[in-house]
């Protein structure tokens, strides 16, 4: 009996009809350690923490807890084995409070009624205790998504769990919140917690993690001590071969300003400034990155300049034309290509299929009298799919059951087709895997280099200090500093997301 | 003057009741993620079982829970449709609101003769009003609070869920199935049976809301009594924000229109009777129109779960 180890997987295979998305995983969870689980978007990574957790079931494999075999048929069974999981997608109710949130499912209640002074005691001693702070009586919808991942931590933590399960835990954080979440991450380990983090990001790893299972396509290519690997060889096993060189952004010379916001205001969805004066300049062959943490007037101005969203006042010029407040359609046709921030709800219609995708820009050139020429749509997408590296190669695929790497490479397909002038990239690879980030890197380089503006949202620090000309930082709806990258240090932008520039 | 006023306020009242009891069905129906649309059939058919029940046992009281119970079956097809087999909640709705007025009646007419009504309850078997002859007749707090004992249950009743919804581990288990059924999956909250439990007894608010026209208000049930008040009743929810105090004074302001309705119908030439009458229907439009995009529905309403 092996009382080091909290979890054991042995042999876990799981078929879905198209694909073996675990084949014969062997996991081993210790006690007390922090265990990244690593691999690229399909991997089987979620699939593997699912079966853990209850939400799904492998066809064949044991699971051991704590050295007792064990057999997990819900999310209740896997809470009374102590193991509890944060999913990707947070799973919180926006108009409940905190409280509420975390003592759903496991309510303290006297005949039915609810006590919420006890479960405050107790969510707010929890809280001290593991450093997670929270608003216990806010509302969900009130508070940041740091602030709400600290709510699905203490939920775990509340309905006891030990065995801590975190999905891509850091994809929603600013680069200063992700310190302070390794920062938490130590401190649940130290008081006797085990916690599997899922994730692709390497530099998470190195910097948090114990140990290491790499999963390449359903199979474990290897464990490891994270001290005894380096980055590139964590990518090279994650993607099953020799990542390509970085991405290459020579720093060339801009050409004459292409796009000029001028003191720009718009507002939010609930009708407060979220935009306040923003000028911005974005030069012909240059990558112009703004960034901040989420949530100051970003999504405003990228909507904007989609247009989606009236500027409440200032003007936008393209090539000295005014441009701003106009519809989606004239600014395409201008010359402007909009990368949207969530591809799920903005970028894609997930039941049609590539090719129905990429003509959602263009479909007025297969209008024949009242009909659309679907031969001509699918005969143009099978080009694209070769140019883009579009996998799988079927225009007729529908774009819903595709990853997420092939559903970026359709929307970057349709922008950037017609070669235009001027290109909003919001979070182009946000939720990507190495492989595919790089690729998509990649193409914003080259577009630059054939002398198209860019305008680069990111929060990605790495990203932006590799392909990005100059930086802008954001902060209160506000541009507090534009800087060219290279004068620029993680540490200083660090601070700037924070609003300090000096 | 004041006694018109009395009047009015009365009125109010008597044509709110209805509507609470149904409109509080709804929000809980609602609330676990279903939309009931099915309202109306479902008060069709509390309001002939009620009627018929009364009729025969002479006594109100039980035909007002049998009424409810009528409610609950049609309740419990609607469950089965939506929650069990996936159907679209507005086509299953559409479909309780011709079964419930089908079955009413096929049924008067096997129990009555043929007819499609209901026989008339002798005037003290009906509903009770608790404060009759309490106050002077026709003096302004008789007008406005000698009411059938349903009026005074309904109001009641509005507290009830409100304390259920906000208050207890039912409720926030009811909501949060409503808000993100997966999610309450994953802390292992029995999503189906939330559902099946609340669109049962919303049926059983909507019947209570049909006995408490047919047994009170009236005497009994005839074909066009229900006549899209199971409508109102769901606008009244709507415009309430899906929360059970603001339905009850949405219910109120429903009831005040009809009021008018009433008074003016007294005092205005018979020509305009017709017009007079449509001002709840209008107000209905209307409300929706200017409210309801400011109000939030359950996130997961109309949506399906896996189980």
């Amino acid at each position: 009996m092996t009382e080091t180890d909290a979890v054991k997987l042995t042999n876990i295979t799981k078929r879905f009809p198209s694909v073996l998305a675990n084949d014969n995983i062997n996991f081993v969870l210790k006690k007390g350690e922090i265990h990244a689980l690593l691999g690229e978007n399909g991997a089987g990574k979620t699939t593997l923490m699912n079966i853990l957790y209850g939400l799904q079931r492998a066809d064949s494999g044991t699971i051991e807890v704590y050295g007792r075999p064990v057999s997990i048929h819900n999310p209740n069974d896997a809470l009374s084995l102590k193991i509890g999981m944060v999913h990707q997608h947070f799973m919180l109710f926006e108009p409940f409070t905190v409280i509420e949130n975390i003592m759903l499912g496991r309510e303290i209640h006297q005949c039915g009624v609810l006590d919420r002074k006890k479960a405050r005691k107790k969510v707010v001693d929890l809280s001290e205790s593991f450093g997670l702070t929270v608003d216990p009586d806010s509302y969900i919808s009130e508070i940041s998504v740091a602030m709400q991942q600290r709510v699905e931590l203490l939920r775990i933590l509340y309905q006891g769990a030990d065995i801590l399960i975190l999905d891509e835990p850091t994809a929603v954080l600013s680069p200063q919140e992700i310190v302070e979440f390794g920062a938490i991450l130590r401190k649940l380990v130290t008081s006797g917690k085990s916690v599997i983090v899922i994730t692709h990001k390497l530099k998470e790893i190195i910097d948090f993690a114990d140990r290491c299972t790499v999963v390449s396509r359903g199979k474990v290519v290897n464990t490891l001590s994270v001290s005894d690997v380096d980055a590139h060889a964590l990518a090279s096993m994650m993607i099953g071969h020799e990542l390509q060189a970085q991405v290459q952004s020579h720093k060339n010379a801009p050409g004459p300003r292409l796009l000029s916001l001028q003191n720009i205001y718009a507002e939010d969805d609930r009708g407060h400034t979220a935009v306040q004066g923003v000028t911005l300049d974005v030069h012909a062959g240059e990558i112009l990155a703004l960034t901040g943490v989420d949530g100051n007037g970003q999504r405003e101005i990228i909507e904007v300049l989609a247009g989606v969203r009236k500027a409440s006042s200032g003007s936008i010029l393209l090539r000295d034309q005014e441009i701003q407040n106009y519809s989606p359609r004239m600014l395409y046709e201008s010359g402007c290509a909009n990368i949207p921030e969530d591809r799920h709800k903005d970028g894609l219609v997930f039941k049609f299929t590539v090719a129905e995708n990429i003509a959602l820009r263009t479909y007025r050139n297969y209008v024949e009298g009242p009909f659309l020429r679907f031969d001509k749509m699918n005969h143009d997408a099978v080009s694209l799919i070769q140019d883009f590296n579009i996998y799988p190669a079927d225009p007729m695929h529908a774009v819903g059951e595709m990853s997420g790497g092939n559903q970026q490479k359709v929307i970057i397909a349709r922008e950037l087709v017609d070669n235009p002038e001027f290109i909003v990239a919001a979070h182009p690879t946000r939720g990507l895997d190495v492989g595919a980030a790089s690729y998509v890197q990649q193409s914003l380089v080259q577009e630059k280099e054939r002398g198209a503006a860019i305008l680069l949202i990111s929060f990605d620090l790495d990203e932006i200090l590799q392909i990005a000309n100059r930086i802008a930082i954001i902060y209160n709806g506000k541009i507090i500093a534009v800087k060219s990258a290279s004068d620029l240090t993680r540490e200083q932008l660090g601070l700037g997301f924070a609003g300090i520039a000096e | 003057m004041l006694i018109d006023i009395g009047f009015i306020l009365g009125t109010m009242f008597m044509y709110a009741t209805p509507l609470l009891y149904t409109a509080l069905g709804g929000a809980i129906s609602e609330n676990s993620g279903v939309v009931n649309i099915g309202l109306e059939g479902m008060m069709t058919i509390g309001a002939f079982s009620a009627a018929t029940t009364s009729y025969f046992l002479q006594n109100p009281w039980i035909g007002f829970i049998f009424g409810g119970f009528a409610g609950a079956l049609l309740g419990l097809v609607h469950a089965v449709a939506c929650v069990s087999y996936r159907a679209d909640n507005v086509v299953s709705g559409i479909a309780i609101n011709f079964l419930g007025p089908g079955i009413a009646l096929f049924l008067a007419r096997h129990f009555f003769g043929g007819t499609t009504h209901t026989k008339i309850l002798d005037l003290d078997k009906k509903m009770p009003r608790p404060f009759d002859g309490v106050f002077e007749q026709n003096s302004f707090f008789d007008l406005i609070l000698n009411q059938y004992a349903t009026m005074f249950i309904a109001l009641f009743l509005v507290f009830v869920v409100h304390f259920v919804f906000y208050y207890t581990r039912v409720g926030l288990r009811l909501r949060s199935v409503g808000e993100k059924p997966t999610a309450a999956r994953t802390v292992g909250i029995r999503v189906v049976l939330y559902r099946y439990g609340a669109v049962i007894v919303s049926g059983f608010f909507a019947g209570l809301g049909g006995s408490s026209l047919s047994i009170a208000i009236v005497s009994h049930f005839w074909h066009p009594l229900i006549s899209g008040q199971g409508f109102i009743a769901l606008a009244a929810m709507i415009f309430g924000k899906w929360k059970p105090i603001p339905t009850m004074f949405a219910c109120l302001m429903f009831g005040f229109s009809q009021g008018i309705a009433v008074f003016l119908g007294r005092v205005i030439p018979a020509t305009y009777t017709e017009l007079v009458s449509m001002i709840p229907y209008a107000l209905t439009l209307i409300v929706l129109v200017l409210f309801v995009r400011r109000s939030r529905a359950p996130s997961a309403l109309g949506g399906q779960v896996d189980e």
